[in-house]
């Protein structure tokens, strides 16, 4: 679909930024279409090197500013923590084993003796909830690093350099695109096998555009900007102006767009497995524990499916907030 | 205008070569044996062999693109294991269910979704303000499956409001006569009242379902594209005219700000329509979403490979038909094309 390509015009500059003057005596002077992009530059360009320390005290000092004036980026945060907890210590915090099955107390409703019940096997639904935090998170965790590696080096890469590598990550984007994202993760985890890691692999793949996106449109801006001329200037070669000056540069950004992105990831990740893809039973994820206490729905024993869906949703929900608390932070002008 | 779509499907051309050769390298190109895909985990060696002669596994990939490319034009998706059936039959039979489904979750969303916005936007941090944002972060973080099996507890287990989640209509009900295959139309052409009071009971809960989850997105737009347009001059001009607050709203900024909502709907789609395949299986649903979960659980590849193109083509035709109305909507598009 041409809505990526759309979407990627609209983010950057609508005049298309001349290709670096590669000749010693042109590089120093700004041209003309340079100047604008460079005032520009001047209000949103993080302050130099030099002067980081201060920089790190007072973005801080922000951070907690904004965290006063949110108090729900607060809440998020705290409630990201316990998450982080639950996926570290989880296995050795429950009070049973989330695998033994005890089919004389099977399908119990929540109790002082099973927090959140039992299932159709007996087994502690509470202690399976706390243990596939950890799944549930190392899944969403590793395809968002994978979608980042990707996506994020394959934008900064295409809006630096500009020209072919553009058009064919371009290209990409907009046929991952014309997919609906949910249909072709499922194509994919079915053709490459049925594993986590495939699903990991799927999940990043689909996000791939959004990162794709934002890189790109982050470092077109920047790719005549004056640290990135003075880079230039003192003999650094393209690809190390790119990964040394541009690439730290956008990372608060692409920080927040992987925040942002979590959530989803999760999502698809436990949808995945919802249809029975990836996670296999016995293992506790979410998922697949919703998946598996959907046929109770019906017949009143909500227990089954209501914790596991019910966690899968307060980390969705924590890791929206937490992205939307980060964005504020990062780039004010979009706060909503 | 016509000249403007005619572009515009031009535009879709390589979308849909892309997709054409996404789904291709999905089954050849990929590590693991195709042929023994297609062949299903019961087929012995030498089924596997004949099979991959018969699907021209043994040619070099440039050909069996083409010939892939050919049996598409042909419509021929291949056969399906589990039902016998060609791919393409099991689609074409099965998709008016999910369309049905997916329209009217999208009817929900929008009916729900577009005034809530509106009034978030007109007052600015009221309670609506506050329900409406609320709504928007709730909405994106609901997995659309668990919302679903919410809604069977409660309206089927508890209240006994909806029928059982067992598909498009209960085993008492005859499905009404094929016209559309949407079978709350065809049994108002048949004029079948029972029949449509029935189906309509099936389709409440599925529907609401779909909804709730594209509803975010939608309300998020519509405020933040409403109070754009409540602070332009031209409001602002209206306003000054003494024309009425309604009058206003309704008919100077609700049709700009639908501009940008009309663009999310490429967005809302694409949720939509992946969200549709785990609220089939939630609800039993018969449609092309649970054919291909089906065909998951079989390992059966071919029924698979064709729901995932039908669904990238229905999408790429939906944005185009997305593009095609913001040029109704806006002239200026129009003009500039």
């Amino acid at each position: 679909m041409s809505k990526a390509s759309l979407l990627l015009r609209e983010a950057s500059p609508p005049t298309p930024t001349p290709t670096p003057n590669p000749s010693p005596q042109g590089g120093g002077e700004p041209t003309e279409s340079v100047a604008p992009l460079q005032a520009h530059l001047a209000e949103t360009q993080s302050p130099p090197r030099s002067a980081n320390n201060t920089g790190v005290a007072a973005a801080l000092r922000h951070a907690r500013y904004i965290l006063s004036e949110n108090a729900v980026t607060g809440f998020a945060f705290a409630l990201f923590l316990l998450i982080v907890l639950a996926a570290l210590l989880g296995p050795y915090l429950v009070p049973y084993d989330p695998l033994a099955s005890d089919t004389a107390s099977a399908l119990r409703a929540p109790s002082a003796a099973h927090w959140f019940g039992t299932d159709q096997l007996g087994r502690d639904v509470f202690s399976r909830v706390v243990v596939a935090t950890r799944l549930d998170f190392v899944i969403a965790i590793a395809s968002v690093a994978l979608v980042f590696l990707m996506g994020g080096l394959a934008g900064v890469a295409a809006g630096f350099f500009g020209g072919w590598t553009d058009r064919v990550v371009g290209r990409i984007a907009d046929t991952i695109m014309a997919f609906p994202l949910f249909v072709l993760a499922m194509g994919i985890v079915a053709a490459l096998g049925n594993t986590v890691e495939n699903v990991v692999l799927a999940t990043a793949i689909v996000n791939f555009p959004l990162y794709a996106r934002v890189a790109r449109a982050e470092a077109n801006v920047r790719r005549e900007a004056g640290f990135v001329l003075a880079a230039r200037l003192s003999g650094n070669g393209e690809m190390r102006i790119l990964l040394a000056q541009v690439l730290p540069n956008i990372m608060p950004i692409m920080v927040v767009q992987m925040s942002l992105t979590m959530g989803y990831a999760i999502l698809n990740a436990a949808g995945l497995s919802f249809i029975g893809l990836g996670v296999r039973p016995p293992t506790a994820e979410w998922g697949i524990m919703v998946a598996e206490g959907a046929a109770f729905m019906v017949s009143g024993e909500w227990w089954n499916a209501f914790f596991p869906g019910a966690a899968l949703m307060v980390a969705v929900f924590c890791f929206n907030l937490l992205g939307d608390g980060l964005r504020d932070i990062v780039d004010p002008q979009r706060r909503t | 205008m016509l000249r403007m779509a005619a572009k515009r499907m031009l535009i879709a051309v390589p979308s849909l070569v892309g997709v054409v050769i996404v789904t291709f390298l999905l089954t050849r190109a990929l590590p693991g044996d195709p042929a023994a895909y297609f062949a299903g985990p019961a087929a012995t060696k030498e089924a596997i062999e004949q099979i991959r002669v018969r699907l021209g596994l043994d040619k070099p990939l440039y050909v069996q693109f083409v010939r892939y490319v050919g049996d598409l034009a042909r419509g021929d998706l291949g056969n399906s294991l589990t039902t016998g059936q060609p791919v393409v039959y099991e689609i074409k039979t099965r998709l008016p269910a999910s369309a049905e489904l997916t329209l009217l979750g999208l009817v929900v969303a929008m009916s729900i979704a577009v005034p809530l916005g509106i009034f978030a936007a007109t007052r600015p941090n009221s309670m609506i303000d506050h329900l409406c944002r609320v709504i928007a972060t709730a909405g994106v973080s609901l997995p659309v499956f668990f919302t679903g099996l919410i809604l069977i507890y409660v309206f089927y287990y508890l209240l006994g409001w909806a029928p059982a989640p067992l598909g498009r209509l209960d085993v008492f009900f005859s499905p009404p006569q094929h016209v559309t295959g949407f079978y709350l139309i065809d049994s108002l052409i048949a004029g079948d009242s029972e029949a449509f009071a029935a189906s309509l009971k099936q389709l409440v809960l599925p529907a609401l379902t779909l909804g709730i989850f594209a509803l975010a997105p939608i309300a998020r737009m519509t405020r933040a594209s409403m109070l754009a347009v409540l602070a332009s001059d031209f409001v602002r001009t209206a306003r000054a005219s003494g024309l009425s607050p309604i009058t206003v709203v309704v008919t100077y900024a609700f049709r700009n700000a639908m501009l940008p909502v009309v663009t999310t709907l490429g967005m809302v789609f694409s949720f939509l329509l992946g969200a549709n395949v785990l609220v089939e299986k939630v609800f039993a649903w018969p449609g092309i979403g649970s054919f291909a979960v089906e065909a998951l659980i079989a390992s059966d590849f071919a029924p698979l490979q064709g729901f995932v193109l039908t669904m990238a083509v229905m999408y790429v035709a939906l944005n185009l038909v997305i593009d095609v109305l913001y040029g109704v909507i806006d002239p200026r598009v129009r003009i500039e094309a």
